[in-house]
């Protein structure tokens, strides 16, 4: 590459061209492969400009999407915070895919852009490319071609129907969103390419049982009350279903064919996000981690100026502030630093373990080979698990973690554990569940519908430690589940518990067909 | 790896999702913007802005775990002297987590965003309509462009429709049969074989019967006729006139006060906003007068003081020559405002009438006459200015105005009565006429 010692830099300055881009790539990609046996998709950089950056921003970093008022919303409110200075752009965005396609900003410094190559481009790929969940769950290779796929169908539904039949359908969609995941993987892997073919057959087949379900009603057959054919019905219908969009999308007796496909549109990309929900912290982390390493490399050899590594340093130190909890900045735990240190903490622990170390991790520490180790925590591991197992005393003493406990009934809240011999282990139980989206996100699920009496849905939330939900979101998400069901809903409230029932929300349908 | 550049591409991705936005919450931004515009100055009108609207309509619901039942609990870092078992008083406000407020959102923060400048206008001037405008600028345009309009049989060389013509001639050739060179040329090799070897004469002669009478054809028919030929035709339409002079003529006599001058200018710079979104051009002319009148620039209009008697119709005798000296009404949208107090020497009252009536008016698309008092809403010094009280231009003025022609007049007293008669003059004709 260079031949005297002069000349060892990549880059001089701050202005880059496609030249530097790709100089500057190949010299990471040797040490991210070589060095640390990471193992990426191909990567495409694509370079775009603020504006552009701000684009992405509203439709999630997709480069497409189909068109909705929110996204149009969450642009504005992004715009105003971007244009009055309150909050900078990110400095890329990446996207799960094959290849993996990571956003520079043209008005970065070429130091900037080796950073984000170094975090998102081999960072952020890694891990898209190695770990359970986005393995489990995602299809890198057709996501690009499914929301091809959902953009136009969308825009044909549009055309067909109108835009406000279509909003309504999406915005209730939305609302459920979050209770459209298969939170279990089932009998197949997505295979988001033969989606839509599938989806026709599949479709035609439901219909045939739906009616069937209808013709074997005799008039007046009042036998069904019996507990055999509530069982029956309840198996027919796969009851107790907490994906409750799917139940709208196979079950709902008014929608017509295109609402099901837009229901089933909002959960199949709701489904593509559900690993990035549950890895935020070692999504980063290993970003973080990935960056620091490469990039204290190439200073180390040379190949970039110290006056690149104080601006490296820099931007580094932003990501990985912690503001603490009486600071008018914190905003909750900063998933970079939190990621970072767990992650620079079992480097230390497999380099330079101390006594503490060796009893709280005794298969690591003090095995040299600290990238094997990373590896495997960022191949197996999610947020919660990862949290679980690798927080370390260390962590917790540097971050001065607490524990609280806010008990409604109680008039001041109290310090569980704190990051001592005692609390350690308690602390990161505590730490752990925050992370735990099948906590974090209530337990709500279809429990029953008699299709040939009233046909009123019956919904079940389980409620833990006495955390009901926000009542007025619930009264409107609700509203929107009995728009798409077509008949009246109700949701209970049921304490985990002792069984108890807590609080019950009832809705009917709006409109007289969404 | 690849680099791809993406600079390039279209910009704007948003903006549908950024229209669809906008449509959805139309009701609330509408009013904001009116409200916005109230408080802030016409110079800034143009600059869109941050607006504030309620959260109403634009909810994203989702199933959520209350912030404020049952235990809780949360690892927080920065632990300064807790140890376990301390309790702490709940902090007031809900705490750091669950920014949500009560169910009717009377808790919450409006949802506040930034309008482009083109939509805050586009809000701003809705439902509004230069009167007249498509009218009589086409029919008061003198040049005349070329608009491609068909074909013609006639024309110059260099207006010949290559394609047109040679589709032409393929139908005549076709239809006529006219032999294709291939043939003739097939035909001639053939003879040509025949003649080498001497086989069988007859088919020779035959072959060149044939012969002769294709190349009789071909030159009977010919390849391109005159027939076939045509022309691009274009046709001379009017240009439409797609530039406008606004004419602010101002009395800043003694009488007219600054918060009156304010007013005027409000209403200068509204028609000078609504005007930019018309044309591609818009100049504009400031005359001032008194006694006597006197073309100025801005700044000078709005902020030299002056004494003097008033006479108007010395303002309208500037204008006329302005116009004839750089605006000739072919080429020229004119729109004049006029604010005045309504102070006029009374010997001038009727060339001033005479003079907009016959000559100024049918030049101008629009004329405004705005009658400014003042706005402080104390008692009137002299008991002047209530609207009961006609002052002398304006009895002079409704004459014209009464008889019809593009010209309308309002009192304004107060700033926030400008935008409700800007809007009441420039209203769509289909809400009723602006003509007072």
């Amino acid at each position: 590459m260079t031949l005297t010692t002069d000349d060892r830099l990549l880059y001089a300055g701050a202005d880059w061209n496609f030249d530097t881009i790709q100089r500057v790539h190949d010299a990471i990609e040797r040490i991210a492969v070589d060095d640390m046996g990471l193992d990426v998709y191909p990567n495409r950089i694509e370079v775009i400009t603020a504006e552009q950056m701000l684009d992405a921003y509203a439709s999630n970093g997709m480069p497409l999407y189909y068109k909705h008022w929110s996204f149009g919303k969450h642009f504005v409110q992004h715009e105003m915070m971007y244009r009055k200075g309150m909050r900078g752009l990110a400095y890329e965005i990446v996207i799960n895919s094959n290849p993996c396609i990571s956003y520079i900003m043209e008005e970065n410094s070429t130091t900037m852009q080796a950073l984000v190559i170094a975090h998102a481009g081999f960072g952020h790929n890694h891990f898209f490319k190695n770990n359970y969940l986005f393995r489990q769950w995602t299809d890198a290779d057709a996501i690009l071609g499914y929301l091809d796929f959902a953009q136009k169908y969308i825009a044909d539904c549009e055309e067909k129907h109108g835009h406000r039949a279509v909003e309504r359908v999406l915005d209730a969609a939305h609302a459920l969103r979050t209770h459209g995941i298969f939170r279990y993987p089932r009998t197949k892997v997505a295979d988001l390419r033969s989606e839509e073919q599938r989806e026709r057959e599949r479709h035609a087949n439901q219909e045939r049982i739906f009616n069937d379900l209808w013709r074997t009603v005799p008039g007046g057959d009042v036998q069904l009350s019996s507990p055999s054919s509530a069982d029956r019905r309840r198996a027919l219908l796969q009851l107790p279903q907490e994906n409750i969009l799917y139940f709208l999308e196979k079950t709902a007796p008014r929608l017509a064919g295109w609402q099901r496909e837009l229901l089933r549109i909002v959960r199949q990309i709701a489904q593509y996000f559900y690993p990035q929900m549950q890895t935020k912290v070692m999504n980063e982390g290993c970003a973080t981690y990935c960056h620091h390493r490469i990039m204290r490399r190439l200073h180390d050899d040379g190949l970039i100026s110290d006056g690149a590594w104080m601006e490296v340093m820099h931007s580094h130190t932003n990501v990985i502030f912690q503001p603490e909890f009486d600071d008018p900045r914190y905003s909750g735990l900063n998933p970079y630093a939190l990621g970072f240190a767990i992650m620079e903490d079992i480097e230390r622990i497999c380099l330079q373990p101390t006594d503490e170390d060796r009893a709280w991790f005794p298969d690591i520490a003090g095995r040299n080979d600290h990238m094997a180790v990373l590896r495997d925590v960022w191949a197996n591991y999610r947020d919660e698990s990862f949290i679980l197992q690798f927080l370390s005393p260390k962590v917790m003493r540097d971050f001065r973690l607490f524990h609280i406990i806010d008990d409604a009934a109680q008039p001041r809240i109290r310090v569980d554990a704190i990051h001592d011999e005692r609390g350690y282990r308690r602390l990161r139980r505590a730490l752990a569940r925050q992370y735990d989206v099948a906590w974090l996100d209530p337990d709500i699920q279809v429990i029953d519908v008699d299709l040939d009496g009233d046909r009123r849905l019956r919904l079940q939330h389980r409620v833990l430690d006495s955390i009901t939900l926000e009542e007025g979101d619930a009264q409107r998400v609700l509203g929107h589940l009995a728009d798409l069901w077509g008949y009246d809903v109700m949701l209970e409230e049921i304490s985990a518990e002792n069984g108890g029932k807590l609080k019950e929300h009832t809705a009917s349908p709006r409109h007289r067909v969404i | 790896m690849h680099i791809i550049d993406r600079r390039l591409n279209p910009k704007g991705k948003s903006l549908t999702n950024r229209q669809r936005f906008l449509r959805r919450v139309k009701a609330q931004v509408r009013q904001a913007v009116r409200e916005s515009s109230a408080q802030r100055g016409v110079q800034d009108l143009e600059k869109g802005g941050e607006l504030s609207i309620p959260r109403e309509g634009m909810r994203e619901p989702s199933f959520r775990r209350s912030s404020s039942t049952g235990i809780r609990s949360g690892v927080l870092p920065g632990n300064k002297d807790f140890v376990e078992g301390d309790t702490i008083p709940r902090p007031s406000g809900g705490g750091g987590r669950g920014n949500e407020g009560s169910p009717d959102g009377g808790g919450e923060d409006d949802f506040r965003f930034v309008l482009s400048r083109d939509e805050f206008i586009d809000l701003f001037l809705e439902d509004l309509e230069l009167p007249d405008m498509i009218k009589q600028r086409t029919a008061a345009s003198d040049q005349m462009v070329p608009l491609r309009a068909g074909y013609s049989v006639s024309g110059s060389p260099a207006n010949l429709a290559l394609t047109r013509t040679m589709r032409n001639s393929m139908a005549r050739r076709l239809a006529l049969k006219r032999p294709k060179s291939a043939e003739i040329r097939s035909l001639y090799e053939e003879i040509e074989a025949l003649e080498r070897t001497g086989r069988d004469p007859q088919r020779l002669t035959a072959l060149r019967a044939t012969l002769a009478d294709k190349l009789r054809m071909s030159r009977q028919i010919p390849y391109i006729d005159p027939l076939d030929v045509r022309y691009r035709r274009f046709q001379q339409v009017p240009k439409p006139v797609a530039q406008a002079v606004m004419f602010c003529l101002m009395d800043v006599s003694g009488s007219m006060s600054e918060s009156m001058k304010d007013l005027a200018k409000r209403f200068f710079m509204l028609l000078h906003v609504f005007l930019k979104r018309r044309y591609e051009r818009v100049e504009v002319v400031f005359i001032r007068h008194t006694h006597i009148a006197q073309e100025v620039d801005e700044d000078t209009f709005f902020h030299d003081p002056q004494t003097g008697g008033t006479v108007v119709s010395t303002a309208l005798d500037e204008m006329l020559k302005v116009v004839r000296a750089r605006f000739p009404a072919g080429d020229w949208n004119i729109y004049c405002a006029q604010a005045s107090d309504g102070d006029n020497t009374t010997s001038d009252n009727r060339r001033a009438a005479q003079l907009l009536a016959d000559t100024i008016l049918p030049l101008c698309q629009y004329y405004a006459y705005i009658e400014v008092g003042r706005s402080d809403g104390g008692p009137e010094p002299f008991g002047l200015g209530s609207r009961d009280r006609e002052s002398d231009l304006w009895r002079t003025y409704r004459t014209i105005a009464d008889q019809g022609g593009p010209m309308v007049m309002r009192q304004v007293r107060h700033r926030r009565e400008i935008f409700p008669v800007f809007r009441e003059l420039f209203r769509r004709a289909s809400e009723g006429s602006p003509t007072p």
